[in-house]
């Protein structure tokens, strides 16, 4: 089952390597993972999106706070969570197809955010499934380039992972 | 105004501060300035070793005999890489250890400068945690947060790289009495309502088990396991790590358990109602195929201070993560607290099941022939030194010989790679005993592959007077090898048989020593008695033992604990 793991830990050089690591080592799956230093410079968010049994994944979060720089740990899968993603998709952009691209835009809530005479940028945010849908929307042929940036994650209402 | 230190100084001051009185190195150019200032001071000891892997040997031996965490220091590039072996089974077995490690400049990090490895990243998969230490300022308090890392929770080795510069440098001194990171705070106290569901199962256990590991040792729980597994009346196994975490030579103490375990610790284990495990982790060398053990019902209760050792070979129904010291004082507590005992006829037909599995006597062996046993050789060792000697073992027969037939009564007396099972261990790890065990008897099991790859170290031996015994089983094979060989790989040997071997005697004279050859079974105890009264000098031991012995009873790879070959 798919899993989203946040994770706050000490800022520091190579302390994504070691969650990396950590991942190759035991041969934990690992679909996406982005990392960013937080509003306290010392800490760094981690999302993590994963695979597993029930038993992998109990291993995994136990080897994750195992490690030393690791502060806090949450499965935010075990409860109502947001998620979002971020993407950038270059798409051919020429005669009739520019209004209907546009248009496929719009529908997704996408924001074109550049444009040359051949071409769109469109930038979209939401769930990864979202981002799928888009890509399958519009036709495969006109893709030039897509960039993800892999899932980030919060959890709802009053859950917070916080030090 | 205080005095500023240089980073060198400050290094050896912590140390002094740590209390460290002996230290395992070789030098090199990265570690000229902190080498400078041990020569300076008379504290800290250096003990100079003849390879980087057995520098690491040696503070783990240290460490294991001793309870306090081992030092090694070594220069950047090949003597970081040599260390890599010793660090990799500090690692697997748990060793509090704190190892300093020179580096390239902060300047020349990156440039493929000479000696240059990235030390961070190559011992990473093999450390408890490691530091590069950029920032002079930083200095003290990392070496203080290692050793606090290196000796809490689950033990194990901590890696402090320090860049030349950075030992060169200057800053004020100032060593925190100690450490707190918001990232790590090990849990001690077990949850207290997790100990009481354990009390109810153990009351009510028709056919206990008490399955103990190296956590024991490492917590320094014997005693505490003791007062418990003689209060209960139950039986007791220890893993290879755990031999003398319950005495031996009680009769509650039914033998080491796993692949080369007894009969009656594996089918004990294998057919008990409950379980309890603790300080142990259900390595596959001990229970097997988990399968297997799962085709039996049984409840288990897991003590463990890892939390990711809980549940992740074999499920558990209670788990309790905490210092097995702290977790078995509280289970003593609530039990003595119970009315209720265990049954004790229930115990007795118990115990009547186990002493006809027993009766198998499954590690006996022909004594008849003019060939020596090795295990007679172990059996004679055990007498000779009345069981109180330390025995470091390398790795394969002679290591589960030595597990079987020296019957430990005290903890941190059998020191072995258990995890990651290496070979070129003993020797070294013996001189780190000797170093923490001035004045007491340290023997190292061996065989005539496994002392080779060490083997350097008794230039080591020679120049610090270190009294060793060798007992070097010498059947000119990789014997274990050899044996996986016969079993399973149709009688093939390929490239365990050792040719053109050394002449040990003489080897041993070269550097120094005292030789000896014992070929025949009759001269093994009067050599033995002989070796260890020269009390002053290391001998040498080369026992000529039968070729063709194996090691039973074996679980093979894959098989169940009750599947054993029996002799």
């Amino acid at each position: 089952m798919r899993h989203i793991i946040s994770l706050l830990m000490e800022n520091e050089a190579g302390a994504l390597s070691r969650v990396a690591g950590l991942f190759s080592s035991r041969g934990y799956n690992i679909e996406s993972l982005t990392v960013a230093a937080t509003e306290d410079a010392t800490l760094s968010r981690m999302t993590l999106v994963t695979a597993g049994s029930d038993d992998v994944i109990e291993q995994i979060t136990k080897q994750l706070n195992k490690l030393i720089d690791v502060v806090k740990v949450v499965d935010l899968s075990d409860g109502e969570h947001i998620e979002r993603e971020l993407m950038l998709i270059k798409v051919r952009a020429l005669g009739k197809d520019r209004e209907e691209i546009k248009r496929m835009a719009d529908i997704f809530r996408g924001r074109i955010i550049d444009v040359t005479d051949k071409s769109y940028t469109i930038e979209l945010t939401g769930t990864g499934s979202k981002l799928d849908a888009f890509l399958e929307a519009v036709e495969h042929g006109s893709i030039l380039e897509t960039v993800r940036t892999g899932a980030s994650g919060i959890g709802r209402g009053e859950r917070i992972l916080k030090v | 105004m205080s005095t500023e230190l240089t980073g060198a100084e400050i290094t050896v001051r912590c140390l002094q501060k740590e209390g460290v009185d002996y230290i395992f190195g070789y030098p090199g150019g990265a570690v000229l300035f902190i080498y400078d200032e041990l020569f300076k001071q008379d504290k800290v000891k250096h003990v100079l070793v003849r390879h980087e892997q057995a520098a690491v040997h040696a503070a783990d031996g240290y460490a294991r005999s001793s309870n306090k965490v081992g030092v090694a220091l070594v220069t950047s590039g090949p003597g970081v890489t040599n260390a890599i072996t010793g660090i990799a089974t500090a690692y697997m077995d748990s060793i509090p250890m704190v190892i300093i490690s020179g580096q390239v400049p902060t300047y020349a990090i990156g440039l493929d400068a000479f000696q240059e490895v990235d030390t961070v990243g190559i011992t990473r998969p093999c450390v408890k945690h490691n530091f590069l230490v950029k920032n002079i300022d930083e200095l003290a308090t990392t070496i203080k947060k290692a050793f606090y890392i290196a000796s809490t929770g689950r033990p194990g080795p901590v890696l402090v790289d320090i860049p030349k510069d950075v030992s060169q440098q200057k800053t004020e001194f100032i060593y925190p009495n100690s450490v707190t990171m918001r990232s790590y705070n090990p849990v001690t106290r077990g949850h207290a309502g997790q100990i009481k569901k354990a009390v109810q199962l153990i009351l009510e256990a028709k056919r206990p088990m008490i399955y103990t590991g190296g956590g024991v040792i490492l917590s320094d729980a014997a005693e505490r396991l003791t007062e418990l597994v003689q209060m209960l009346g139950f039986p007791c196994t220890n893993t290879l790590m755990g031999l003398g975490g319950y005495p031996a030579t009680d009769k509650q103490f039914v033998g080491m358990l796993g692949m080369h375990g007894t009969y009656e610790a594996n089918m004990a284990m294998q057919h008990c109602d409950v379980l309890i495990a603790v300080g142990a982790r259900f390595d596959d060398r001990v229970i097997g195929n988990p399968k297997h053990f799962f085709n039996e019902d049984r409840k288990i209760i897991h003590i463990d201070i890892d939390p990711s050792s809980i549940s992740k070979r074999v499920k558990v129904d209670v788990p309790i993560v905490g210092n097995v010291t702290d977790v078995l004082d509280e289970l003593i507590k609530q039990l003595k607290a119970r009315k209720e005992k265990p049954e004790q006829t229930v115990l007795d037909s118990w115990w009547t099941q186990i002493d006809t599995w027993r009766a198998r006597n499954c590690l006996k062996y022909d004594r008849s022939g003019t060939v020596t046993k090795p295990q007679w050789v172990i059996e004679k060792l055990y007498e000779v030194t009345e069981g109180n000697a330390f025995i470091t073992s390398d790795v394969g027969q002679h290591q589960m010989w030595a597990a079987q037939f020296y019957k430990f009564d005290l903890p941190r007396r059998w020191i072995n790679s258990g995890g990651l099972g290496t070979m070129g261990f003993g020797l070294p790890a013996a001189m780190g005993v000797q170093f923490a065990n001035r004045g007491n008897v340290v023997a190292c099991v061996t065989g005539e592959a496994s002392i080779q790859m060490c083997i350097q170290e008794l230039s080591t031996c020679k120049q610090y007077n270190l009294p060793l015994k060798i007992i070097n089983l010498n059947n000119r094979y990789m014997g274990m090898v050899r044996q996986w060989q016969e079993f399973f790989h149709g009688n093939r040997y390929a490239e365990s048989y050792m040719d053109a071997l050394p002449n040990f005697v003489k080897l041993a004279e070269s550097y120094g020593h005292v030789g000896m050859k014992i070929e025949r079974p009759e001269d093994v105890e009067g050599a033995l008695k002989e070796a260890f009264q020269l009390k002053e000098r290391l001998v040498f031991m080369d026992f000529i033992t039968d070729q063709t012995e194996n090691v039973f009873p074996m679980v093979p790879g894959g098989k169940g604990l009750s599947e054993m070959i029996l002799v």
